[in-house]
């Protein structure tokens, strides 16, 4: 799971554009992510200009 | 927005959005230009610079666009070397992209096209061979379907137009920089200086800007290679950098960005689908500039769409007239500038300031940009051929 803080967020879109399973959007304003699409790569988490995304599921944990 | 059939719907109003539809009504096509934020031209996601050529050839020069008129440039290196650039009078601009976004759909209205705000497009409409025939938005809370015989992607680097007509359009995470800028105030520049930073410590595989915006004003941002954000995001980096440099600085602005400084698509077509700017990598992959090939890629889709309308013809055999005509354009130069990206984005500081020693020894009349290309790339004459080639096409 990659958790968003919004209050970090700015809607830039990098992550959008580097997602490879397009898990991504940006409805409403607001950043959301498919839980079900993710495929949990990071590459959002790496992108973020910001930090505002943030990596919780087991291979990160390792 | 009337619900009626349009001939072509542009999804995003930036720069390439706003000449796409522009071009696609003077050819006589019904045109709508939707775009998801409440304002056209904001928030600013772009440090605004652009050549006087790139800007004029595509629009009649405003002089309300223009902030500062740069007269000079200089590379700074890792170890603060500064390299005044001989600029042969190749002026270019600090713009306003809140004014000049604004205008260009202005003049889209003019030609015609119809301009709607607040409209998040969520999904394509498509035929049953998969053909795209419209968009599906959100207008206000209210989930609406519009047709349309074309679509135009405009929808910047987050765009997921092309995602949804099935083209590959993920950008690589070595071809992307994440990017931060602060519009600061308060501050002493010249404003007709832009300066660039290059190294490890101020942002690694990309560049650190100033670009100056006239009353003490300027752009400051930076973009870090998606594969060397190791050393701390584009946020972090460029608040340490003006800490550093401008300490007296007041910030009017804060914002994120991600530029792709990648090849263009393979496919930027499909049937009933054209892709444009940001959307389908038409940045400079060295500059990361996009607002000049943005408006070019812009004007050829549209030119093209409004043929496909009159020819009644949406086929992607026929659409691929418009990649022809971008790889004709710029294509090939940008395919150049991408070989000559991947090399010196991957510079070390050692590199870099061996770069600036030798470079800092030619006259300053002389010491173009290309001289300081020859100079790296004494010893491979197939990038050489590159700069040369992709410098003499722009």
């Amino acid at each position: 799971m990659i958790q968003i803080d919004d209050n970090r967020c700015d809607l830039c879109g990098a992550c959008v554009g580097i997602c490879p399973a397009d898990a991504i959007a940006m409805s409403e304003l607001k950043l959301r992510i498919d839980p079900d699409t993710c495929i949990n790569c990071d590459l959002c988490v790496i992108v973020c200009p910001f930090n505002a995304l943030e990596a919780e599921h087991e291979a990160s944990k390792v | 927005m009337k619900q009626v059939k349009y001939d072509v719907i542009v999804v995003g109003a930036g720069p390439a959005g706003s000449l796409a539809a522009i071009h696609a009504a003077k050819g006589g096509a019904k045109t709508l230009l939707l775009e998801k934020d409440r304002d056209i031209g904001y928030p600013v996601r772009c440090a605004e610079g652009v050549s006087h050529i790139g800007l004029t050839n595509y629009v009649a020069l405003d002089p309300r666009w223009i902030r500062s008129t740069i007269k000079d440039a200089i590379l700074i290196a890792p170890d603060s070397t500064q390299v005044p650039v001989a600029t042969n009078n190749e002026m270019g601009y600090i713009i306003d992209r809140r004014i000049f976004d604004y205008d260009l759909a202005m003049l889209a209205a003019k030609e015609g096209v119809e301009v709607q705000t607040k409209a998040y497009v969520y999904d394509l409409l498509k035929a049953e061979n998969g053909a795209v025939t419209g968009v599906k938005l959100d207008y206000m809370g209210k989930k609406l379907e519009i047709a349309s015989k074309i679509v135009i992607g405009a929808d910047g680097v987050e765009s997921r137009v092309g995602r949804w007509a099935g083209l590959h359009t993920a950008v690589k995470i070595k071809d992307m920089e994440s990017c931060a800028q602060f519009t600061v105030a308060g501050i002493n520049v010249d404003p007709g200086k832009i300066l660039f930073y290059f190294g490890e410590s101020w942002a690694p595989g990309g560049y650190l800007w100033v670009f100056p915006k006239g009353n003490n004003l300027a752009n400051i941002g930076l973009g870090v290679n998606g594969e060397r954000t190791g050393l701390g995001c584009a946020l972090d980096l460029l608040s340490k950098f003006l800490k550093n440099h401008y300490p007296e600085a007041s910030i009017l602005t804060t914002v994120a960005g991600g530029v792709p400084v990648a090849k263009t698509l393979k496919r930027i077509t499909t049937d009933g689908l054209l892709l444009v700017g940001d959307a389908a990598r038409t940045v400079n992959p060295i500059s990361g500039g996009g607002i000049a090939t943005g408006m070019l890629s812009g004007k050829l889709a549209g030119e093209i769409a409004a043929e496909a309308i009159e020819k009644g013809d949406f086929s992607n055999s026929y659409l691929e007239n418009y990649s022809k005509k971008w790889s004709k354009a710029q294509g090939k130069n940008h395919e150049r500038l991408y070989r000559v990206k991947e090399v010196i984005f991957r510079l070390t500081d050692e590199e870099l300031n061996s770069l600036a020693a030798k470079v800092i020894n030619i006259p300053v009349s002389e010491r173009t940009l290309l001289r300081i290309f020859k100079t790296l790339f004494m010893n491979r004459p197939a990038l050489m051929k590159d700069i040369l080639l992709a410098i003499a096409g722009l």
